[in-house]
């Protein structure tokens, strides 16, 4: 049997709406004895059992609002549940959002730099990788001018190209593989379908269905916090296409 | 792969954390470092350019109108703390805007969150070497011959303040993220730094002034503290000031009883900091 990779058991986050970020209105409220709310409260995820084994390439489905990305973000780190357990295998590089480390006001070989430290490889590995993510991004000259000067096109290419470079043991990705133009795409399918032949586990959080019936093999469908389907990817889909 | 052990993804370590991503904090630095000063002609000179300004507006208002002067090298004394309170100020005020300001970061990628307090005070300590230069530079030119006692003082200084502004900095910044009414408050505690150290007059005016138990109080503030032990190592050393007929005026047990007594105040306030920061840490993406 192989090993799981991301054991995510009985998950469930409750999102706080604050209506106020003001100490002020905070202890007027409080002064007021308490009348009305200060915030109220959205169930985003609740009890989500999932388990991914090792090589898997899991896709999460759902319409908008389903609580997809916030399971990614659990899986992630980069929030906590409130009950439940995540636990993963490895090391995690996360593309929840493609870009988010790049800073306008740095040249894109700096951003490199910056970014493949940010998602967990050393100065030596970004160092070594260098060449190969600059080709991959086919940004070329444009690797020393600010980002900021770079066509929406341009920065998300190169960021996807660092995140990919990465090499990392579970992969998440969010809503990212419409990037550029679409020979482009294909590369990034390709590089997709590379990371997983070389045993690297994918969750992918995606509306393009067709995509992802190519890119993965199982599918979870997730309505309004609760899992309501997990099986083969085409099942999935059909389910979702049918709703 | 599969020898590693499942392990919760959030768990962090928090400071220690930081000591293990060096290498990202040194890039975040480099960052915080090169975006300040972008397109600027004078760039890092600016360090140099502003508490020189300080200095001058302070000693032509206090020095000479007020007659400051009239003290020994009230030049270096004044200078002295100033620096210090600078240093105080940067580190803890960019500290507390540092998780805000980083808000896409912390949101989208997982990385120990301290690293931007942290990053923010080594941006502080960056900038205070300079102004550090020159202070040295201004003690030779004075006569500046120190004890082993009076650098060892100036070292504990330093480490009281990077403690106390980093301690603060993580509960401010960690408050931050919850209320925004953390930046005015922190803004308001920087206002009065200046005068609650003994930066542009003399410590023992408080005790004259205002009686024992006050002083005492006073005492307690660790920034004080590091303000008298930059005073004692650097002012008080210098040759006019050792051949003055009062000689240099210091608080008693300067070295036996504060030092020691700011750096346990400023271990406790990193501790609760910490302790806080990391509380609150969970809830930083979805409050951002």
């Amino acid at each position: 049997m192989a090993a799981e990779a991301i054991i995510v058991e009985n998950v469930s986050k409750r999102f706080n709406l604050r209506h106020t970020r003001s100490l002020k209105e905070t202890v007027v409220w409080l002064f007021k004895g308490r009348r009305g709310d200060l915030s109220s409260t959205f169930m985003a995820l609740d009890g989500v059992d999932v388990t991914v084994g090792v090589g898997e390439s899991v896709a999460l489905l759902g319409f908008n609002g389903s609580g997809k990305s916030t399971l990614l973000k659990l899986i992630s780190g980069v929030m906590s549940t409130d009950t439940g357990s995540v636990r993963t295998r490895g090391k995690v590089a996360g593309l929840i959002e493609v870009g988010a480390g790049f800073h306008p006001d740095l040249t894109g070989r700096e951003n490199v730099f910056l970014n493949g430290v940010l998602l967990g490889m050393t100065e030596k590995e970004t160092e070594a990788r260098f060449d190969e993510i600059v080709a991959f991004s086919e940004i070329g000259k444009f690797i020393d001018t600010e980002v900021k000067f770079y066509s929406s096109g341009m920065f998300l290419r190169l960021a996807f190209s660092v995140a990919v470079h990465t090499n990392p043991d579970v992969f998440l990705i969010d809503e990212i593989l419409s990037v550029g133009d679409e020979p482009f795409q294909k590369k990034c399918l390709a590089r997709i379908q590379e990371l997983r032949e070389s045993g690297c586990t994918l969750v992918v959080v995606s509306h393009d269905l067709d995509m992802v019936s190519r890119v993965c093999d199982r599918g979870v469908v997730l309505r309004q916090g609760k899992k309501v389907a997990d099986g083969p990817i085409g099942e999935a889909v059909r389910l979702l296409r049918e709703s | 792969m599969s020898a590693e052990l499942l392990a919760a993804p959030d768990k962090g370590g928090g400071l220690l954390d930081v000591l293990r991503r060096r290498e990202l904090l040194r890039l975040i630095v480099r960052k915080e470092l090169k975006v300040r000063y972008r397109n600027s002609v004078l760039g890092l000179l600016w360090s140099y350019v502003k508490p020189g300004v300080q200095f001058i507006v302070f000693y032509f208002a206090l020095g000479v109108f007020l007659g400051l002067n009239k003290q020994p090298n009230f030049v270096i004394y004044m200078f002295s703390g100033i620096i210090l309170v600078n240093f105080f100020s940067e580190a803890f005020s960019n500290a507390t805007r540092s998780v805000v300001a980083n808000g896409a970061l912390v949101k989208k990628i997982f990385l120990p969150r301290e690293l931007f307090p942290v990053a923010s005070v080594w941006v502080a300590i960056v900038h205070f070497l300079p102004q550090f230069l020159i202070l040295l530079f201004a003690c030779f030119f004075f006569g500046w011959s120190p004890s082993i006692f009076q650098i060892l003082g100036a070292i504990g200084a330093f480490v009281i303040v990077a403690m106390l502004s980093l301690g603060l900095g993580l509960l401010f910044a960690a408050a931050n993220v919850m209320f925004r009414d953390s930046e005015n408050i922190v803004d308001l505690m920087l206002m009065m730094a200046t005068w609650l150290s003994p930066v542009l007059y003399a410590w023992y005016l408080v005790r004259d002034t205002l009686g024992e138990t006050f002083y005492f109080f006073y005492q307690l503030n660790p920034m004080t503290i590091a303000v008298e032990l930059f005073h004692f190592a650097f002012w008080a050393p210098t040759a006019a000031v050792r051949t003055a007929a009062e000689g240099a005026r210091m608080p008693e047990n300067l070295i036996s009883l504060w030092l020691p007594v700011g750096l346990l105040i400023s271990v406790v306030i990193l501790a609760i900091g910490q302790t806080v920061f990391r509380r609150l840490e969970g809830r930083f993406a979805q409050e951002l």
